[in-house]
């Protein structure tokens, strides 16, 4: 970053060996030096880029480039529209992928009205994204690393963290794998390898790069990195600066793309100029991109299949961005129709609404049995219902623990600080909520 | 190894045949730790070394950042990538934030990143990586996942005419954040010994190294595989009258003015290296405040919500009975670190004579 960099020498501590810091300099193989370029008559030999001389002047216009299409393979009655592209997915895997769907769904609803009652802190749904979380979690494998925004409880779904274990996290209680730490819906399992959520938006994105590296650098690596982010995250430093680690220093990772259309309020078209956040990929990072219907599972999945095998083989990133229509609101502290329009919701809502598409399909195979899925759906009510119940009577954390996990060992000042509060919480019993909280 | 040894050796004899040139205006005269034992290096050569031995006792580990590849702007990672192989020592793109979240994903594995920032003063842009992300990773998983395989290198400090973006001490806004490791070294041993301790502790920490020093401090370096302890101050020397703190550069402006107070006051000055910002060494600060009753601290920073302010509430808090005259603090005053100015902004051996005869005349 420094505008020094190149001509450190300048630094007082430096100049003074000047003389010998060029010899350093003349003592680096030229192997080392991978710029160089053959010369060519019709290409220029910039280090910069590889690209032929033209001598007529040219603005670049991004209506140039056509948009990058989106992959579909369902239309929205359920059809196939190119037989090629069927996954031929068995009866059980479209079934789970249907029920995880309903599950996901079912228990958002319950944890978001539950919320507006008070019972827990904070929510936010999954509407309208549920295929993009359960298509492209069916198309990975357990060793593969997740890291996530916070919309993609999905996938955690598919991998089977448990309605207990999402609703202990939302309670933060003595069962909470997080310790009562996090807001609700910041979710993580060691277990299913789903590194746990944080609020500052597009942080893990450098980080899934960096985690890829470190992957591809273990003998016999087979196991990739996908990150999931929304558009609206693109925006910020930390997206620009995954997708150009990714691609130079090819890393195993597939940067997965939400574009719901809005971040909290603002529209897509606010939030960027050019052709989504694909666009950005082969042009802009030099990185493969794939952008698909984000309602149709059968796209989701067929497309991280081919991400999947894809960064493995090659070592390189893919750019992927899902399209849908964020159904809910932001979240529990948000109403969407003050910024759009409720019409527009229904469609969303009904007819391209990912489980609605599976829906159909099912029916033309004959797989789908109206009084099963009333029935899931009941006993997912029930399930999730009486799980609210438990976890809220469940105790909270010692309070002790508040002071554990900030180093990997006690330091002396934070037992000191833990002994404080101790001895205060002795004297003012009365005056804190001991009872809800383990001992 | 033959190679890096080599290397050293060759920049070693090299150091000593610098001879110093008129136009060097230093603030501070360098006082070497003596172990009696080892191999004469300078700081940035104790660096490589420690970074050599990391590499090859951690086959996970990796090294980068900007430039990192070529041996670095300090040449601390110099002949590092032809050992140890592109895939292991590389250069990333010019971009902090990447840097720092790429560093806590290769230690979310498991493995062993070590990142250079390649100026202090441009850690900024990746405040909020260490500050959210870094420092909060094990708190907020409740220990599911962690980066403390992590370790920032960050040359610190004033260097003679570095000004605005090539000077700062930015330790006290990361003193600040509860999850961090920061320390700083005043020389080629404690580096070495401070990097590696850092580089194995199971916390990310953020190595802060006065760029002055790389060149200007050479010791006697032990050659094998050691760590200094971490979360502990030295005492550099004893005193009964008046404690003296610092770290880093400071450390070696406190010893020439603990000399100077001898000398000319006949004030018997006790000097204690921090050596580590957060955790800090409560203990041997309050030990010796009590003892001396009389304490000044000195940084490079600015006064205002540096470091100082912290250890001088501390130890009014711990040692009230103990003091004889307030706490003094020495420091950089609250402006921004100027070019030409330099030798008025500096906390020098001047300003902290006279805060010596103050406190006193308390």
């Amino acid at each position: 970053m420094s505008f020094l960099r190149k001509s450190v020498h300048l630094l007082g501590a430096v100049a003074r060996q000047q003389h010998h810091l060029k010899s350093v300099g003349g003592a680096i193989s030229s192997a080392a030096r991978d710029f160089s370029s053959e010369p060519s008559n019709n290409f220029g030999n910039f280090p910069g880029a590889k690209a032929p001389f033209v001598n007529k002047l040219k603005l670049i216009h991004p209506e140039d480039y056509a948009p990058i299409p989106i992959y579909r393979v369902m239309d929205q009655d359920g059809y196939i529209a190119d037989e090629t592209q069927d996954p031929q997915l068995s009866r059980d895997v479209v079934e789970k992928m249907f029920r995880d769907m309903l599950l996901l769904n079912t228990m958002d609803k319950i944890l978001y009205e539950s919320q507006r009652q008070g019972r827990i802190s904070f929510y936010m749904t999954n509407f309208g994204e549920e295929a993009s979380h359960i298509g492209s979690a069916a198309a990975l494998e357990m060793r593969d690393l997740i890291y996530g925004q916070y919309r993609e409880a999905g996938v955690l779904v598919w991998r089977g963290f448990r309605i207990d274990q999402f609703i202990d996290q939302c309670y933060g209680n003595v069962d909470d794998l997080g310790r009562g730490k996090q807001m609700p819906v910041h979710y993580g399992s060691r277990e299913l390898n789903f590194v746990t959520i944080s609020s500052p938006l597009s942080t893990q994105m450098p980080q899934a790069v960096g985690a890829a590296y470190a992957m591809k650098l273990k003998p016999d690596n087979d196991a990739c990195v996908v990150c999931y982010f929304g558009e609206g995250a693109s925006s910020e430093g930390d997206a620009h600066a995954a997708f150009n680690f990714a691609a130079t220093l090819g890393c195993p990772v597939i940067l997965f793309c939400r574009n719901n259309g809005f971040a909290i309020s603002t529209p897509s078209h606010e939030q960027y100029k050019g052709d989504g956040i694909a666009g950005r990929g082969p042009m802009g990072y030099g990185i493969a991109t794939i952008r698909v219907d984000g309602t149709d599972v059968f796209a989701v999945y067929n497309a991280m299949k081919e991400a999947r095998e894809y960064v493995l083989r090659e070592n390189k990133p893919v750019v992927f961005e899902a399209l849908a229509y964020r159904v809910g609101h932001h979240s529990t502290s948000d109403d969407s129709t003050a910024y759009r329009p409720a019409e527009e919701i229904e469609v969303w809502n009904n007819e391209e609404h990912p489980i609605s598409k599976l829906k159909k399909y099912m029916v033309h195979k004959g797989w789908f049995d109206e009084a099963d899925e009333t029935a899931f759906i009941k006993d997912i009510r029930k399930q999730v219902l009486k799980q609210i119940a438990v976890s809220e009577k469940k105790l909270k954390p010692n309070w002790r623990e508040m002071f554990e996990g900030v180093y990997a060992e006690m330091p002396e000042h934070l037992l000191d600080q833990q002994k404080q509060l101790e001895k205060h919480i002795e004297a003012h019993k009365d005056k804190y909520p001991l009872k809800n909280f383990q001992q | 190894m033959k190679a890096a040894q080599k290397a050293i050796r060759w920049f070693t004899n090299m150091s000593l045949n610098i001879r110093p040139i008129a136009l060097t205006r230093s603030h501070f005269t360098y006082y070497p730790s003596v172990l009696g034992t080892g191999v004469k290096m300078n700081m940035f050569n104790a660096i490589n070394n420690a970074l050599d031995l990391a590499l090859s006792v951690d086959k996970s580990a990796l090294l980068f950042g900007e430039d990192v590849g070529f041996g670095g702007v300090f040449r601390c990672s110099v002949n590092l990538r032809e050992k140890y192989g592109k895939e292991r020592v590389f250069n990333s793109p010019l971009c902090e934030q990447g840097i720092a979240g790429f560093a806590i994903g290769v230690a979310n594995t498991g493995a062993t990143a070590i990142a250079e920032i390649q100026f202090a003063d441009y850690i900024f842009p990746s405040f909020d990586q260490i500050v959210n992300e870094a420092a909060k990773y094990r708190y907020r998983s409740g220990g599911l996942f962690d980066c403390g395989s992590l370790t920032f290198r960050v040359p610190c400090g004033a260097v003679g005419h570095g000004a605005l973006y090539h000077s700062q001490s930015p330790e006290a806004y990361f003193a600040h954040t509860p999850g961090l490791r920061v320390v700083v070294p005043r020389g080629p041993i404690k580096a070495k010994g401070l990097l590696l301790a850092c580089i194995r502790d199971p916390n990310p920490c953020i190595v802060f190294e006065p760029k002055t020093l790389y060149r200007a401090a050479v010791e006697e370096v032990p050659t094998k595989y050691y760590t200094s302890e971490l979360g502990k101050a030295d005492i550099l020397r004893k005193g009964k009258d008046v404690t003296l703190i610092g770290w880093g550069t400071q450390v070696h402006v406190l010893l020439e003015v603990a000399e100077l107070a001898k000398r000319y006051f006949n004030i018997d000055c006790e000097v204690i290296d921090l050596v580590s910002i957060l955790p800090w060494d409560t203990n041997a600060i309050c030990t010796s405040a009590k003892k001396t009753g009389r304490v000044i601290i000195a940084h490079e920073a600015p006064l205002t919500q540096g470091f100082g302010s912290e250890l001088a509430s501390y130890i009014q808090e711990k040692c009230f009975l103990n003091l004889e005259a307030p706490v003094m603090r020495v420091t950089g005053w609250d402006t921004p670190f100027p070019h030409v100015f330099e030798p008025f902004y500096l906390p020098d051996k001047h300003r902290c004579l006279s805060a010596i005869t103050e406190i006193f005349n308390y």
